[in-house]
C-alpha cells in the first residue's frame, strides 16, 4: 500500500522455543483503525512491541511513511509519532493530570518548566478529540476510565499519529468501554490511525475497520469488518469452531436461598438496599447490572466477606444470620470471587495450597496440615478440570488467567456444592476459556446446584440464566424470565427503569 | 538490561544464595582489610581462630549465637506475616527486666524447676505486651508499626535505664546503675563447666524447629503466610487476620522477650544498659540472612556471632579495628538483598 502511515513486514521473533511472531505484515492507512485479534499467546502484544521498540525482530522491518524505523529504539517510535496506551497504565498517581502528560518531554536541565505552554496544548487536545479530563485533578483520584483517557491524552501530547492499544477494555466498565470506543471513531476521523489489540468479537466489530487475526504467532486472517461476523472470526481466532454453550430447559428445584430485605453498608455508605431475591436449585439466577452498583457487595455478602445490617438470609429454609467464610463453605456455597487474582488465589503460594486454603477445616488434624490429602485434592481438581501448567506444587501466580479460573471452578465444583456463587466468571478469559466456564456452569445446574451469576456481560446471562434480576444503585429489580425478555429490555432494566413486579411482567 | 521474573526457582539457588552471600561479603570485606594494610587471608584465618580456636572461644561463640536466634527468630516469623517488628531491641530488654524484677522481689523463694519456667514465661509475656500495643494501634487505626515498635526501642530501653537507676537498683553494685540480680535459683545451668555457655542455646535450637514445624505443617502457619502475602485472598479464604496477627505478635515479642530473660538468667545475673550488643537489632539482619527461614536462622545468627567474636581476636592480635566485623555482617545482608533478588528474577538483555 502506497498510502499507509505504517507498514510492518515479515516480522518474526522467536522467544526460546517459541516462535512467538511467524512472518507477518500489516498496513496501516489514515484515520483508519485497526482489530489486531487473537486468543492470549497470539503474539499480538509481541508483535506491538517491536512495533515500539522494546523488543528487536529477528527478521523484518518496520516502515512509518515509508521510512525504516530503527529496531529496538522506543525513543524513535515516539518521535516518529507511535505512541501506546498499555494494559497497565505507566502513570503516577501522586501526580496531577498535567503533570503526568508532561512527564518525560522536557529536558532536565531546564529549571523552570513551561506549564502554561503545556496546558494550553493539552486543553487544545482535550477538546479536538472530546477527551474531557480536568488537568489539575490528581491522578490517583479518577477513575480507571478516566486514567485511561489521560494515558492517550499523553501519548497524543507527543504528538502520536498512530495509537495502539493494548487491550484497552480490560479494565473498563461496558458503559466506559463503549465511551472509548465512541473517541477511537472521533479521533480516526481527525486522521489518527489506530491499533488495538483485543480478543473480544463484540468490540472488534464494533469498533474497527479492519481485522488482523492472528493464532499461534501467525496472521491467519484478514477482513473488512463489514465482510465478516462473530462466528467466522472466532473460528479463525480459535481455529476450530467453539460455541458458547447455551442453557437447555430444566425445571427448577426447591428453594435453596432466599434473601429479603436485606441491607448492607460499607464505610458508612449503602451498598445494598433492601434487596430481595430467590434462587432455587437446578436453576441460574443472573444478576446483571453495571459495576459500581452493589454487585460486588452481593458477591461478597453470600461469600461471607461483609456483614448484613438489617433484612433476612435463608439457607435451605433455615434462617442464618450473618454469614462467615467457613459457614458459607461448610453450608456447600461454592465461591467464584470476581478478582481472581487478588481474591480468588494467594499467587506465591502452591496450587495446592490454594485448593485448601478455604476448606483447611476438611484438609488438618488436631491444628495440623493435611498436606498428602490436600495434594491429592489439587491433583484430582487439576484432572478433572484441565487446569494446564502446573502441579500441585507449582506456585500458582505461573497460572494463566484461564487456567487460574480453572483452578477456582475446580475447589468449589468438585464436590458439588449446592449453591454457586459466581461473580463475573469469565471477565478477562479468552474465547475458548469463556466457553469452557460457561459450560461448567450449566453443567453444575444440571447437577441441581443453585447457581447464581453476577455479570456485567448480557449476552452471557441471556445465555446461561433462567431468571433475570438487575443491580442499579444497591437496588436489585424483580426477577424476569430469561426467555421472556430481549436486549432492549435488559438495557433498560440495567438503566433502573422497572416498576412493580406485576407491571414488568405485564410489560414482557 | 530488563529484570525478568523467573519462572521457577530451583532449590539450589535458594539455598546457594546466601552461601554466595556470604562469600561475595567476605571478599568485599577482604578489600577494607588490605586497605587497613594486613595480609586478608590471615586476617581470615584469625576471625576463624578468634571464633572457634579455643574452648573459650567456642564457647562465646555459642554464647553470642543463642539470643541472636530468638531475636532472628522473632523477626522472621514477624516478616513473614508482613508483621514490620523492628521493636525486638525494646522487647528484649523488657523481657530481662521483667525477669530481673521477678526474681529478685517476687519468686526469688521458689526452687529452680518452678522458678526458671515460671521466670521464662514472664520474660516472654513482657515481650509480647510491648507488641501488641503497637498492632492494637495498627489493627484498631491503621498506625504504621514499623514507626511505632521502632520508636517504642527507645521508650522500653530509656525506660528500663530508669529503673536500674532507680526502683530496680542494686544497692550493692558501689552505685553503678545495674539491677538487683536474679535468685539464685533463677540461674540457667550450664551446658559446659568453665564457660559461659547455658541452657539457652538448647531452648534457643528446640524454638527454632518448632517455629518451622509450626510454620511448614500447621493452619496457623498457612493462615500467616497466606495473609502475609495477600491479605485480601486471605479474607476471601476465610483467614482470621486480625486473630491470626495478635497470635504471630504473640509469638515474635515472645521470643525477643525470651531472648532478653535467657541473656539475664545465663549470661549476666542483672540488668545493665549494655546488656544487649545490639542483638534486637541485629535479629533484623539474622532473619534477612535467613530469607525467614526458621532453620537458616540457626546458621545465620551462628555466622553473625562468629563475625563479632572472630572480629575481637583479629583486631587485637592483628590491630585492625574490630568494626570490619560490623562492616561483614552489613555487606553480606547487602549481597544477600541482592541475591534474593536474583533468585526471583534473572537479566534478560
Amino acid at each position: 500500500m502506497t498510502n499507509a502511515v505504517l507498514d510492518i513486514s515479515g516480522v518474526s521473533k522467536r522467544f526460546g522455543d517459541n516462535l512467538a511472531n511467524d512472518n507477518i505484515s500489516l498496513s496501516l492507512g489514515r484515520g483508519e483503525i485497526v482489530a489486531l485479534l487473537g486468543e492470549n499467546g497470539a503474539g499480538k502484544t509481541t508483535l506491538m512491541s517491536i512495533l515500539f521498540g522494546h523488543y528487536v525482530p529477528d527478521s523484518g522491518k518496520v516502515l512509518i511513511d515509508g521510512q525504516e524505523l530503527p529496531p529496538g529504539k522506543p525513543r524513535s517510535a515516539i518521535r516518529a509519532g507511535i505512541g501506546m496506551v498499555h494494559q497497565h497504565f505507566s502513570l503516577a498517581a501522586n501526580l496531577t493530570v498535567l503533570e503526568n502528560v508532561m512527564a518525560g518531554t522536557e529536558s532536565l536541565w531546564r529549571l523552570r518548566s513551561d506549564t502554561d505552554a503545556a496546558r494550553q496544548k493539552l486543553e487544545d487536545i482535550s477538546t479536538r478529540f472530546g477527551l474531557i479530563v480536568d488537568p489539575d485533578a490528581r491522578l490517583g483520584d479518577l477513575s480507571v476510565g478516566e486514567q485511561q483517557r489521560v494515558e492517550i491524552l499523553k501519548a497524543l501530547y507527543n504528538d502520536a499519529r498512530i495509537l495502539v492499544l493494548d487491550e484497552p477494555t480490560a479494565v473498563l466498565t461496558n458503559l466506559e468501554a463503549e465511551r472509548l470506543f465512541r473517541t477511537l471513531k472521533d479521533m480516526a476521523r481527525e486522521g489518527l490511525s489506530l491499533i488495538f489489540i483485543s480478543h473480544k468479537l463484540d468490540e472488534v466489530m464494533a469498533a474497527a475497520d479492519r481485522i488482523i487475526v492472528l493464532r499461534g504467532g501467525r496472521k491467519v486472517a484478514e477482513r473488512p469488518a463489514k465482510e465478516t461476523n462473530k462466528a467466522e472470526l472466532a473460528e479463525l481466532m480459535i481455529g476450530r469452531k467453539v460455541a458458547r454453550p447455551v442453557r437447555e430447559p430444566s425445571t427448577p428445584g426447591e428453594v435453596a436461598l432466599k434473601v429479603t430485605g436485606v441491607s448492607v453498608s460499607i464505610d458508612g455508605v449503602e451498598r445494598l438496599k433492601s434487596i430481595d431475591l430467590s434462587l432455587r436449585a437446578g436453576e441460574i439466577l443472573g444478576i446483571i447490572g453495571v459495576s459500581g452498583n452493589g454487585q460486588a457487595t452481593l458477591a461478597h455478602l453470600l461469600s461471607g466477606t461483609v456483614r448484613r445490617d438489617k433484612g433476612d438470609i435463608v439457607l435451605f429454609g433455615e434462617p442464618v444470620g450473618d454469614l462467615s467464610v467457613e459457614g458459607a463453605v461448610q453450608a456447600g456455597i461454592g465461591r467464584i470471587p470476581e478478582d481472581r487474582n487478588n481474591e480468588g488465589a494467594i499467587g506465591e503460594m502452591a496450587i495446592w495450597e490454594n485448593a485448601v486454603l478455604e476448606r483447611l477445616p476438611r484438609f488438618s488434624r488436631h491444628g495440623l496440615v493435611d498436606r498428602s490429602a490436600g495434594q491429592a485434592f489439587a491433583r484430582k481438581i487439576i484432572d478433572a478440570f484441565d487446569v494446564r501448567g502446573g502441579r500441585p506444587a507449582t506456585r500458582t501466580r505461573l497460572l494463566s488467567g484461564g487456567n487460574m479460573q480453572k483452578l477456582i471452578l475446580g475447589r468449589n465444583l468438585i464436590d458439588r456444592p449446592r449453591i454457586l456463587l459466581a461473580a463475573q466468571p469469565a471477565r478477562g478469559l479468552d474465547e475458548g476459556a469463556v466457553a469452557a466456564v460457561h459450560e461448567r456452569l450449566l453443567q453444575a445446574r444440571r447437577d441441581g446446584t443453585a447457581v447464581l451469576l453476577v455479570s456485567e456481560d448480557l449476552e452471557e446471562v441471556m445465555a446461561l440464566a433462567d431468571r433475570i434480576q438487575a443491580i442499579v444503585n444497591g437496588r436489585l429489580s424483580p426477577a424476569v424470565a430469561a426467555d421472556k425478555v430481549n436486549a432492549t429490555k435488559l438495557g433498560l432494566m440495567m438503566a433502573g427503569e422497572w416498576n412493580e413486579e406485576h407491571e414488568i411482567s405485564h410489560a414482557l | 538490561m530488563r529484570f525478568e521474573r523467573r519462572e521457577h526457582r530451583s532449590v539450589a539457588l535458594v539455598i546457594a544464595t546466601p552461601v554466595l552471600a556470604v562469600l561475595c561479603a567476605l571478599a568485599l570485606a577482604g578489600v577494607l582489610i588490605a586497605v587497613a594494610g594486613a595480609p586478608v587471608m590471615e586476617a581470615y584465618w584469625r576471625i576463624l581462630v578468634g571464633a572457634f580456636g579455643s574452648r573459650l572461644s567456642a564457647t562465646e561463640t555459642l554464647t553470642r549465637a543463642s539470643p541472636l536466634i530468638l531475636t532472628g527468630l522473632a523477626a522472621a516469623v514477624a516478616f513473614r506475616a508482613r508483621l514490620w517488628n523492628i521493636g525486638g531491641e525494646g522487647q528484649f530488654y523488657l523481657g530481662a527486666i521483667a525477669v530481673a524484677a521477678a526474681s529478685s522481689h517476687l519468686l526469688g523463694g521458689l526452687a529452680p524447676a518452678v522458678q526458671i519456667p515460671l521466670l521464662l514465661i514472664v520474660g516472654a509475656a513482657a515481650g509480647i505486651v510491648l507488641l501488641l500495643v503497637p498492632l492494637w494501634l495498627r489493627l484498631r487505626f491503621s498506625v504504621d508499626e514499623v514507626v511505632t515498635t521502632l520508636l517504642l526501642n527507645f521508650v522500653a530501653v530509656l525506660f528500663v535505664s530508669m529503673l536500674i537507676d532507680g526502683a530496680l537498683k542494686d544497692p550493692m553494685a558501689f552505685g553503678w546503675p545495674q539491677s538487683q540480680p536474679v535468685a539464685d535459683a533463677a540461674v540457667l545451668p550450664k551446658l559446659l563447666a568453665r564457660s559461659r555457655l547455658h541452657i539457652g542455646l538448647v531452648i534457643a535450637l528446640v524454638l527454632a524447629a518448632a517455629v518451622h514445624l509450626l510454620q511448614s505443617r500447621t493452619v496457623f502457619g498457612m493462615q500467616s503466610r497466606a495473609a502475609g502475602l495477600n491479605a485480601t485472598g486471605a479474607v476471601f479464604a476465610g483467614v482470621p487476620l486480625s486473630r491470626t496477627l495478635v497470635k504471630v505478635a504473640c509469638i515474635s515479642g515472645g521470643l525477643a522477650g525470651l531472648a532478653g530473660a535467657l541473656e539475664v538468667m545465663g549470661v549476666q545475673g542483672y540488668v545493665t544498659k549494655d546488656l544487649s550488643p545490639g542483638y534486637g537489632y541485629s535479629g533484623i539482619v539474622v532473619a534477612m540472612l535467613a530469607n525467614l527461614h526458621p532453620l537458616g536462622v540457626v546458621l545465620a545468627a551462628l555466622f553473625t556471632a562468629t563475625m563479632f567474636v572472630g572480629a575481637d581476636g583479629m583486631s587485637r592480635s592483628m590491630g585492625i579495628p574490630s568494626y570490619i566485623a560490623d562492616v561483614t555482617v552489613a555487606l553480606s545482608l547487602i549481597s544477600m538483598l541482592v541475591g534474593v533478588f536474583f533468585t526471583q528474577y534473572r537479566i534478560r538483555r
